[in-house]
Formats: C-alpha cells, sequence, structure tokens
C-alpha cells in the first residue's frame, strides 16, 4: 500500500508538470490516444509472458511516434485518430488471444491498487525524474512554441523537434502512471488539474505549480475513496477530476 | 482462393449475414457521417462519444438491458454534454472534451467493476469495448439498418447548409443559417452513428469506421459527392471482408480462438488510408 501510494504521488506530479504543457499546447486528443495504444502494449507484453511495464512503454513510444510521424501528412485530428484506434485494434487482438483471467484486463484499463514492487517503484521514480528535468528544461521553448509557432521558428527554435519531444515525455508519463490509475484515466489526471489550474491562475509557472498540487490532491483523495469502496481507483479520478473543473468553470463564469 | 476465403458454412450462417448486413448499414451511415467529421474537425468529439457510449453500454450490461439502448442513451447523453461545454476555441473546446471523456470513462470503470463483481459474465468488458457482432439478433439489425437508412436521408437534406456553417460558420449565420442548431443536430447524427457502430466493432473503435474511410475518400477526390461515396463503399468493403476473415479466424488455429471483427475492420481500414495516401502523392507528383 505504502508503494502504490508512493507510485500515485509520482504519478501526480509528473501528470501535473507535463499535464499543463498538454492543456496550453492543445495536445488533448494525442495524450488521450497514447495513453489508450500503451494498453495494447500491456495486454501484449502479458501474451508473451513479459514486463507489463515495457509493453507499456513500447506502445506508448510507438503511439507517440505515429502521432509525430503521421501529423506531418494529414489533418491532426484524423492522424491522432487513427494512430489510436491500430493501436487499440491490436490490443483488442491481443486481448482476445489472452486466456488469462479478465479481471487484470480490466486492472490495466481502469486502474487498480495492486501491489507495486520496490524495483517497480525505483524504475517509475527514474521516469518521472527525467520528464520532470526535461519538461522544466524546456519550460520557455515549450512554452513560446505552442503559444507563437512562428516567432518561436523566428527565434532558430526547431518546433518540429520540440513537438516530438513532448510527444515522448508524454508517453513516458503515460506509462508511470498506468499501473496505478490505469490506461484509460492517465489522461484525466494530466488534463483535469491543468485545465483547472489555467483557469484560476494566469503566470505559467504558478499555474504549473497548481496543477501539480491539484493532481497530488486528485491523486490521493482517489485512493483513499478507491481503498475505502475498493472500487476502482479510475472511477474516482475520473469524476473527482472532472466534477473540479465543472466547479470552477462555473464559479469563474458567474463571477 | 474461393475456399480459403470462405470457410465451410460461412454462407448458410445467419450470424454472418446479420453482421454483414449491421456493417453495410453502418458503413454507410458512418460515411455520410464521416465526410463532415473531417470537415468540422470533430474527430476528438467523435471519438469522446464512443467512449460516452461505452458507459451506456456499461451500464446496460449491469441493469442486463439490450447494449444497443445503452450505447444510444450514452452517445446521446454525451452529445448534449458536449454541444453545451462547445467552446468556438479549439484547445478550450478539446479540454472541456478531454473532461467530458474521462467523467465518462470513470463510470464505465465502476460499472464494469460491478458487472464482473455482481454477476458472472466475465466477458462483458470485452464485449462492450470491442463488440460482439455475431449475437445480433434479426430484429436489431432491422432497427439498424431502418435507424442508419433513416439518418443518411436526414443528413443529406440539410448537407448544403451544413457544409456552409462546416466551412465558414460567419457566412452561414449571415445568410440566416442557424448555425447552433445544425452543430447541435450533427453532434446527434454523430453519437447515432457512433451508438450504432459500437454494435459492429464495439464502443472504442467506432472511431476507426467514423474517421478512416472519410478520410481515405479525402485523399482521393475532392468532390464532396464522390468522397462520400468513396468513403461508403471503402467501409464497406471493410466492414464486409473483416466479418467474413473474424468468422474465417476461428477455423485458423485448431484451438479455436478467432480473432475480433473489430481488429480486422481497423487494419483494413488503416490499409486502405495507407494505399490511399500512396495514391495521392504518386497522381500530385504525376
Amino acid at each position: 500500500m505504502l508503494n502504490t501510494w508512493l507510485a500515485a504521488t509520482l504519478a501526480a506530479v509528473v501528470a501535473g508538470v507535463v499535464g499543463f504543457f498538454v492543456v496550453v499546447r492543445g495536445e488533448t486528443f494525442p495524450a488521450h490516444a497514447i495513453a489508450n495504444g500503451a494498453f495494447a502494449g500491456a495486454t501484449g507484453a502479458t501474451l508473451l509472458g513479459l514486463n507489463p511495464l515495457l509493453g507499456l512503454a513500447s506502445f506508448s513510444l510507438l503511439g507517440a511516434g505515429g502521432v509525430a510521424v503521421l501529423r506531418r501528412r494529414a489533418q491532426s485530428d484524423v492522424a491522432t485518430g487513427l494512430v489510436l484506434v491500430t493501436l487499440l485494434a491490436l490490443g483488442s487482438a491481443f486481448v482476445s488471444q489472452t486466456t488469462t483471467y479478465q479481471g487484470q484486463v480490466v486492472g490495466l484499463l481502469f486502474g487498480s491498487l495492486f501491489g507495486v514492487s520496490h524495483q517497480q517503484l525505483l524504475l517509475l521514480g527514474a521516469i518521472a525524474l527525467v520528464c520532470c528535468v526535461t519538461v522544466l528544461s524546456l519550460f520557455r521553448p515549450l512554452l513560446l512554441s505552442a503559444l507563437s509557432p512562428d516567432v518561436a521558428r523566428g527565434r532558430g527554435l526547431n518546433v518540429g523537434l520540440l513537438n516530438a519531444i513532448f510527444l515522448v515525455v508524454i508517453a513516458a508519463a503515460t506509462t508511470l502512471s498506468i499501473p496505478v490509475v490505469g490506461t484509460f484515466l492517465v489522461f484525466s489526471l494530466m488534463i483535469g488539474p491543468a485545465a483547472v489550474a489555467r483557469r484560476l491562475v494566469i503566470s505559467p509557472a504558478r499555474a504549473m505549480a497548481l496543477s501539480v498540487a491539484l493532481a497530488l490532491g486528485l491523486a490521493w483523495t482517489a485512493i483513499a475513496s478507491a481503498y475505502a469502496t475498493n472500487w476502482p481507483v479510475g472511477f474516482f479520478v475520473g469524476t473527482y477530476a472532472g466534477v473540479l473543473y465543472l466547479v470552477t468553470n462555473w464559479w469563474r463564469r458567474s463571477r | 482462393m474461393m475456399k480459403w476465403l470462405f470457410e465451410p458454412g460461412l454462407v448458410a450462417s445467419s450470424p454472418v449475414a446479420h453482421a454483414i448486413f449491421a456493417g453495410a448499414a453502418v458503413a454507410l451511415l458512418s460515411a455520410v457521417t464521416g465526410f463532415f467529421v473531417l470537415l468540422r474537425r470533430q474527430a476528438f468529439a467523435g471519438h469522446a462519444l464512443t467512449d460516452v457510449a461505452t458507459t451506456g453500454g456499461a451500464a446496460a450490461s449491469l441493469w442486463s438491458l439490450t447494449p444497443l439502448l445503452g450505447f444510444v442513451v450514452g452517445a446521446v447523453t454525451g452529445a448534449s454534454a458536449l454541444s453545451v461545454a462547445g467552446d468556438e476555441r479549439v484547445r478550450e473546446r478539446d479540454v472541456a472534451t478531454g473532461v467530458i471523456l474521462g467523467i465518462a470513462t470513470g463510470c464505465s470503470a465502476l460499472f464494469l467493476y460491478l458487472t464482473s463483481t455482481s454477476t458472472a459474465n466475465t466477458g462483458v468488458a470485452q464485449q462492450v469495448l470491442f463488440g460482439s457482432v455475431f449475437d445480433v439478433s434479426t430484429s436489431t439489425v432491422a432497427l439498424v439498418v431502418l435507424i442508419s437508412l433513416a439518418l443518411v436521408t436526414l443528413t443529406l437534406a440539410v448537407a448544403r447548409p451544413l457544409m456552409v456553417t462546416s466551412l465558414v460558420p460567419a457566412i452561414a449565420a449571415a445568410r440566416g443559417e442557424r448555425t447552433r442548431l445544425l452543430g447541435w443536430f450533427f453532434m446527434l447524427v454523430m453519437a447515432a452513428t457512433v451508438a450504432l457502430s459500437a454494435l459492429i466493432t464495439g464502443a472504442v473503435l467506432s472511431t476507426a469506421l467514423l474517421v478512416g474511410p472519410a478520410a481515405s475518400a479525402q485523399r482521393l477526390t475532392a468532390r464532396p459527392p464522390r468522397a462520400i461515396a468513396l468513403a461508403a463503399l471503402l467501409g464497406l468493403f471493410a466492414t464486409t471482408l473483416g466479418v467474413i476473415l473474424a468468422y474465417d479466424s476461428f477455423y485458423w488455429r485448431s484451438s479455436g480462438t478467432g480473432l475480433p471483427v473489430s481488429f480486422f475492420i481497423v487494419i483494413i481500414i488503416v490499409a486502405q488510408y495507407a494505399v490511399a495516401g500512396r495514391m495521392h502523392r504518386i497522381r500530385r507528383s504525376n
């Protein structure tokens, strides 16, 4: 339980940091696609008897790469959608061939409080560190290329490369969060707190800090609720994030 | 070749015939809807609707209702929520869509969990998410075909104003078109499309049929009527061949575990898209 809690804390910090840029840069759909695609990797790894984390990592990278490449040729949302369904279809094929207990699959999809080992925790910590360092060291370029790509190009930034790097960061953050919140809801943990923080605070650095704080609060309350009720963690992450967003929106509008 | 494609009993099998009929109807509807989805850049909204439809399907399985009812109610609820949350700016719209999608997915998680703990139906998650077209009954097929044809007619009837609103909303509004009403109408059509194809491909993969054939067609022709017709043909090909291959796949290995229909349909659609892209580039370079 302590390990799960530590893993969730790591996931929340990274989701807060990365999620802020996902929202600012308008990468909501790619983030969702990468997370869903990763599920296929986990089922594939289970089928082959490999470590699910390996499958998660390779497929979320595959998804990020697919979106980055296809996006240059096609309308962005179409490219993302096609990558998403391809990976999910592979997942459905893997699931149909797996004879293991369905509950494990559902756990991967929607999150479960299954034990996270010490070894895994170290690995997750390393991924978290890399994600945070990358995003924080590229803070200004990432922000500038999102807000006005032309100015960024004028200043000599490689916008295409930045976009690709950021997709890889999303993939890493996704891999990290899935063991706790599940593939389908990693995305809620990234989007919800960041969207709320951006509504409340204008300064980017402060908004990011608030987004991390909210993600932590969200992850902790969700885990506590899941522990108390025995329901899937994903349910609490999804609905709490949704309610938080709707309430903030309504409050901002009524003022 | 024929023997390889048609395993024994394929033609005589009524589940296969049902699946092919329902698949054809859904492919036609998806082609018409998909064309406008691309025009309006609503692929993400379309995908979010599939997730909300999943929630409906999961709720239906929890209360032992027919999945179609669940898919439809879920998708229509989602469509209303998305219309209300709709924002002019794409980024804000995407975030709102994402949050609604998150709530829906969270609820699916709960419903599927409750179903798997309260009944012996352990395969339910897979069924809702990835489809079970061979279980569709005759009356459901008839219903699917009827609704599809009605929606196709309705959408084509407003095709012109819908196109103008999608491309240049300001001009459409100035010409007295009711942009909001049309947007809301289209969201509902999209919801119905997604709900119907959820029966065939499973809720999560409805996006493939919605976006794929239309995107391939768009690469091959610029004229709207042709693009819609071509998308319908491509979709029809994908669903029919997908159903046949899925049926055959039960015979490929001695263990008798086939591959899902949705898997084949998506692979065919993606292959079509790749080929269409190639042809597009060859033609452009000539």
